[in-house]
């Protein structure tokens, strides 16, 4: 499976990636190289094998329960390149319909 | 083990046993690597990306205090992608830069619990994306045994400390490989353990169903101290096995009776000639210590990395979305748009090989490509898997090489990503597995380059390895000083 230049431009924009435009061929050749490569697993016998999301399978997962540890909410936003009043700050996502 | 005059040639455990006795102070035990073996080395290999004398004399104090603990007064330096609140945390990556932890990871409260002093944060491939710690905004680490070579990687700056000398111990993380492979190219242990033995809370994530911390040491009896202090069940960490770990204080007891798989298929072409003696001098070092040899036929290591890199660029690229410009690290300047705002904060901060990885997984994950390229790598991992389950029901540790070569040159395959992705056909089975696996020193090639052999187990099967990875030690096959480090060789205290 070989992928072309605008199909790099199409998963850059699903990722909010921004390939610059002397890069996009060379990003093409390198992820096609990667996808024949994968094309190798088409060798396997897949035949009553389920999907394995994680390992170990057979581990059970712990119950969700609320721990004591807290984190102060001031500590939680010092590491935001932006915050206002307890909050993150970020550019207006709806436009001011009524000035 | 035997102490010596110099602290940083001392093993972890040795350390912790003057610190407990009172004939050492861990500041001297901690300054003893920056002093000696950093002055060295640290400016020509650059191993370490955060650390200050400041903050190291203030952890060492703290631990001269209490003078207890399995760990007591050990100098431990930790992978920047391991959340430290006196260090940065920044996985080598420019979108982190200067950024702060909260709170510090399971691993590094563990390691302070026992005694361990943290000394700072250890370069990587950014996000541990990478087989050579070439990807780091910082700049790449380079192997104190040969400085025109890679330490391998990602956890590269932390296999180049522990060999040169500046720490007895360090943590990594081993996604595919990331543990395993620098300690093969720098010549100590790493271990990677089972899936759900250490916890991963504070490990920023990279492929969630893959991601372990790892142990760094130039001891087998070392790695098995840190496992014991680190290793068990965190409430914190959903993905952990609830029971007790495997007790591993009997890492000494030998292997008589052990069944060594010897999958030869796997190196009958595209191995190094020397990694292939490493291989026949473990196996004859077993057979001494009375383990017996069990010729296996395994599926070739070019079926994970396909499945690897579908699965674990998916999950990277959905673990990496949280990094947009709004709650860490780099925001870009003057976007209009909150859609611009994310764009251009993960383009200016995520580098070359981390953009790869998320639009690859993107493209794996993307409608109309899902079954073709992600499901069926789910299912090659059942596969896989079963592989593994068959082999060890005729062994209890397989022999394997930890990589194709010893460490390769800066710049050979930073162009070529499966070049480089190939690097880790060895390595990545027991991640997509979940099984533990030990990289062991084999001595150097005819260019003095570090030889390893990969030991893997069942999980939790860290005892067998531990085992093992002793008795070779104890035949003779150490972990080295690198080259100009002084006229001795093997590290005291191995035999």
């Amino acid at each position: 499976m070989s992928i072309d230049a605008r199909e790099v431009r199409r998963i850059a924009a699903l990722a909010r990636l921004e390939i610059a435009d002397d890069a996009v061929e060379r990003v093409a050749g390198q992820l096609s190289s990667v996808l024949e490569f994968a094309a190798t697993l088409d060798e396997l016998d897949l035949e009553g094998c389920e999907p394995t999301a994680f390992a170990p399978p057979g581990a059970p997962l712990r119950p969700d329960e609320p721990d004591g540890r807290r984190l102060d909410p001031e500590d939680a936003l010092a590491g935001a390149p932006e915050v206002r009043d307890g909050h993150f700050v970020v550019p207006p996502i709806v436009e001011n319909v009524n000035p | 083990m035997t102490a010596t005059g110099d602290p940083w040639r001392d093993s972890a455990a040795a350390i912790a046993t003057r610190v407990r006795a009172g004939t050492l102070d861990p500041v001297d035990a901690v300054e003893s690597g920056w002093d000696g073996p950093a002055r060295r080395w640290e400016r020509d290999v650059h191993a370490v990306v955060h650390s200050d004398a400041e903050s190291r004399h203030t952890a060492a104090v703290a631990a001269s205090e209490r003078r207890d603990g399995p760990l007591a007064g050990v100098p431990v330096l930790v992978k920047d992608n391991l959340c430290t609140t006196d260090y940065p945390t920044t996985c080598g990556s420019r979108i982190l830069a200067g950024w702060h932890s909260p709170y510090d990871a399971t691993v590094i409260r563990r390691l302070r619990a026992a005694g361990a002093v943290v000394v700072g944060k250890s370069n990587m491939d950014e996000f541990a994306m990478g087989s050579s710690t070439e990807f780091s905004c910082y700049g790449p680490t380079r192997n104190p045994h040969d400085l025109a070579r890679v330490p391998g990687g990602s956890s590269g700056g932390s296999a180049a400390a522990v060999a040169y000398g500046l720490v007895p111990a360090a943590l990594g993380s081993d996604t595919g490989g990331s543990v395993r492979q620098p300690a093969a190219f720098c010549g100590v242990y790493g271990l990677k353990p089972t899936y759900g033995r250490l916890s991963r809370y504070g490990l920023v994530a990279f492929g969630s169903s893959l991601d372990q911390v790892g142990i760094f040491a130039r001891h087998a009896g070392d790695v098995a101290l840190l496992y014991a202090a680190l290793a068990g069940p965190d409430p914190f960490d959903a993905t952990m096995r609830e029971n007790a770990p495997p007790d591993v204080t009997g890492w000494d007891a030998g292997v008589r009776g052990l069944r060594l798989g010897w999958p030869a298929n796997l190196w009958a072409r595209g191995v190094d000639e020397a990694i292939v003696a490493g291989l026949e001098r473990a196996a004859a070092a077993l057979e001494r210590a009375g383990a017996t040899r069990v010729p296996l036929d395994f599926l070739p290591g070019e079926y994970g990395v396909a499945a690897y890199y579908l699965v674990a660029t998916a999950e990277a690229s959905s673990n990496l979305a949280r990094f947009d410009g709004v709650r860490y690290g780099h925001r870009a300047a003057g976007a209009a748009d909150v859609n611009a705002l994310y764009t251009r904060s993960r383009s200016e901060g995520f580098g070359p090989e981390v953009q790869r990885r998320i639009l690859l997984g993107t493209y794996a994950l993307s409608s109309g490509y899902y079954d073709e390229y992600y499901l069926k790598a789910q299912r090659a991992r059942t596969r896989i898997r079963r592989e593994y389950a068959a082999a060890f029901e005729r062994c209890d540790v397989m022999l394997m090489p930890v990589a194709p070569t010893t460490a390769f040159r800066l710049g050979e395959k930073t162009d070529d990503p499966l070049a480089m992705y190939l690097s880790d056909v060895f390595t990545i089975g027991a991640n997509l597995a979940g099984l533990p696996g030990l990289s062991v020193p084999m001595g150097l090639s005819p260019e003095r380059l570090p030889v390893a052999a990969q030991l893997l187990a069942p999980a939790d099967g860290e005892p067998a390895l531990l085992r093992a990875a002793r008795a070779i030690e104890a035949e003779g096959d150490t972990a080295k000083l690198p080259r100009g480090s002084e006229r001795e060789v093997a590290w005291p205290g191995s035999r």
